[in-house]
């Protein structure tokens, strides 16, 4: 079966397609030593999106990358094509009532 | 030629870099090892009230509208013993460009790194900062790298956060999305050296220069209304640039027997540079993490000499819960319709239990709204905290445990602000200086210094001083 564009996007990107890279700064052992145990034990780790500079690439290949500023930067390919997914949560139970409670009170005094 | 990129050897270069990149020779301002030349250093740019307010013209900043709320001033004083409940307006800066105030303090520093001839900027921030410095750098022709600390070793970032990184592309900088870490500062400073950028720290004169309009502005909007200056100012307090640029806004307005008053979100417990911590709390900035440190040891910064020192302007501060801040999110939309985001809802949270000690022709100014977004939300950050742990709930808001509980208020009347002995504090920013400059001997002069830093007398210092059996130099 012929893949799609789309489809192929999930695993490989083309020169000039939006990736996000992923660098590890500093592991462990190089981190500042005063730092508290959970933070001390992982490695210090940056994530920054640009163009592909590559002609192909896969997820897990070191590429070059042309950020938003134009400045060239290397890393791993995490990501192709990262969209942002921070929502607006659930409803919550206990905000939609609060109105309704001053009214109840204002009409109790 | 490429220099040494280890921690170690950026670390060892970094008053060079910061001199490079901030256009400010802090050490001509230093007098000794504790005292140094804070008015001198904050006129180092060479701008006047006048001429920031023409720069942020220039760019749609400031001139905010200023909003009396009638509704919830009614509930106040619904809740406050009889000619209590004072009147409460809320400076609308969500109108900013990016949103929030911070593009007061963005306008000048962005401003002042094109005027030196620099290509473009770097800040650290995890906050509204970021969004303010891309925003204005996209209007000066700048490029913008904006530095956040946004993920924990899994990858889960903050919702509040992640929608600032799509803010800082939306405006096209480059964004360093981190993991937790003070080594923040390490990155900084090696793209510093590398982009050969300005720092638009927070912590620069000019980005405390820009916030002096807002309080000015204010200060000259309720005088115009009403007649007289507001009795109180609530603000809320993290690096301490607020605090003081609205403070010294109001003094140069001549509002200078208004009331300051601090706020921060109540996260004591946590631990700031905590992986494990990071994503158990709600709120990224304007919290106790970052206010009570600031207060007692502001120099620990990223530049030698902290321009925003709100120990030097506060009068009162006070800590409220999280859960608090929600609820006044919630009473701002439902109310006033006016629907802004939770961070920026900090000092209103306070601004309601404060109100019901003023009397009823007094005014209570609480000098900043945010804009809101997915994710800058009460509903997405109560989401978050139940999928990291948190139990939610509504009750009174003294069983709130940072980390463990947010509860929501069942009433109003349960709003409430702890106070933050401001002597203690002050006793600490000696202990701190003094830990730092240890074998040096303090003189005179110095305990002038530190008493004007600290908004206290000489006798408090001296005793401070005795209680820590330091002898000062005659």
């Amino acid at each position: 079966m012929k893949r799609t564009r789309q489809e192929k996007h999930i695993n490989s990107a083309r020169k000039g397609d939006l990736v996000q890279i992923h660098k590890v700064i500093l592991t462990p052992e190089q981190r500042l030593a005063d730092l508290p145990a959970p933070t001390k034990a992982v490695p210090y780790e940056a994530w920054i999106k640009g163009l592909l500079l590559d002609n192909e690439a896969k997820i897990g290949d070191t590429v070059r990358i042309e950020t938003f500023i134009g400045r060239e930067l290397s890393g791993t390919l995490v990501e192709i094509n990262p969209a942002y997914s921070h929502n607006f949560g659930k409803p919550r139970p206990e905000l939609l009532t609060i109105v309704k409670e001053l009214e109840r009170y204002s009409e109790g005094k | 030629m490429k220099r040494d990129a280890s921690h170690h050897s950026v670390m060892s270069r970094k008053n060079e870099i910061l001199k490079n990149s901030s256009g400010v020779d802090y050490e001509q301002f230093e007098i000794s090892p504790i005292a140094f030349d804070y008015e001198g250093l904050m006129s180092s740019g060479g701008y006047s009230l006048a001429e920031v307010q023409k720069i942020q013209m220039k760019t749609g900043v400031g001139n905010t509208p200023l909003v009396e709320l009638k509704n919830i001033t009614q509930l106040v004083r619904s809740i406050s013993p009889p000619g209590k409940g004072g009147r409460i307006f809320v400076k609308d800066e969500k109108a900013c460009p990016s949103g929030s105030f911070k593009d007061r303090r963005a306008s000048l520093s962005v401003h002042h790194a094109a005027r030196l001839g620099f290509k473009g900027v770097v800040a650290a921030t995890s906050g509204n900062y970021g969004a303010a410095v891309a925003s204005q750098a996209s209007k000066y022709g700048l490029k913008a790298i904006i530095l956040q600390e946004v993920y924990d070793s899994r990858k889960v970032g903050q919702p509040e956060i992640l929608e600032k990184t799509r803010a800082c592309e939306a405006y096209g900088a480059e964004v360093w999305q981190l993991t937790v870490g003070p080594e923040l500062f390490y990155i900084m400073l090696l793209i510093l050296e590398e982009t050969g950028f300005f720092t638009a720290s927070l912590y620069i004169p000019t980005g405390v220069m820009g916030i002096e309009t807002l309080g000015y502005e204010l200060a000259q909007q309720i005088k115009e209304q009403e007649g007289k200056f507001p009795d109180m100012v609530v603000i809320a307090h993290a690096g301490g640039g607020n605090v003081t640029g609205t403070a010294r806004g109001l003094q140069k307005a001549g509002s200078n027997r208004t009331t300051v008053v601090g706020a921060s979100v109540d996260l004591r417990g946590l631990h700031m540079a905590s992986d494990h911590d990071f994503n158990r709390k709600s709120f990224t900035t304007a919290h106790s993490g970052f206010g009570i440190p600031f207060l007692t040891l502001p120099d620990r910064t990223d530049v030698p000499r902290n321009a925003a020192r709100a120990l030097r302007y506060l009068d009162r501060y006070v800590l409220v819960s999280q859960g608090e801040v929600f609820y006044a999110t919630e009473l701002l939309a439902k109310l006033e319709g006016l629907e802004r985001g939770p961070a920026g809802n900090t000092s209103l949270a306070a601004a309601i239990p404060l109100a019901k000690e003023l009397d009823r022709d007094q005014i209570l100014v609480v000098q900043e709204t945010e804009y809101t977004a997915a994710g800058k939300l009460p509903s997405s950050q109560l989401t978050f905290a139940e999928e990291n742990g948190i139990e939610v709930r509504k009750g009174d808001p003294k069983e709130n445990v940072p980390g463990k509980v947010i509860v929501i208020p069942e009433r109003a009347q349960q709003m409430r602000i702890e106070e933050v002995d401001l002597n203690r504090i002050r006793q600490s920013y000696v202990k701190n200086v003094l830990e730092a400059t240890k074998g040096y001997r303090p003189t005179e002069n110095d305990i002038r210094f530190l008493a004007e830093d600290s908004k206290s007398s000489a006798e408090l210092i001296r005793k401070t001083l005795q209680d820590l059996s330091i002898e000062v130099s005659t």
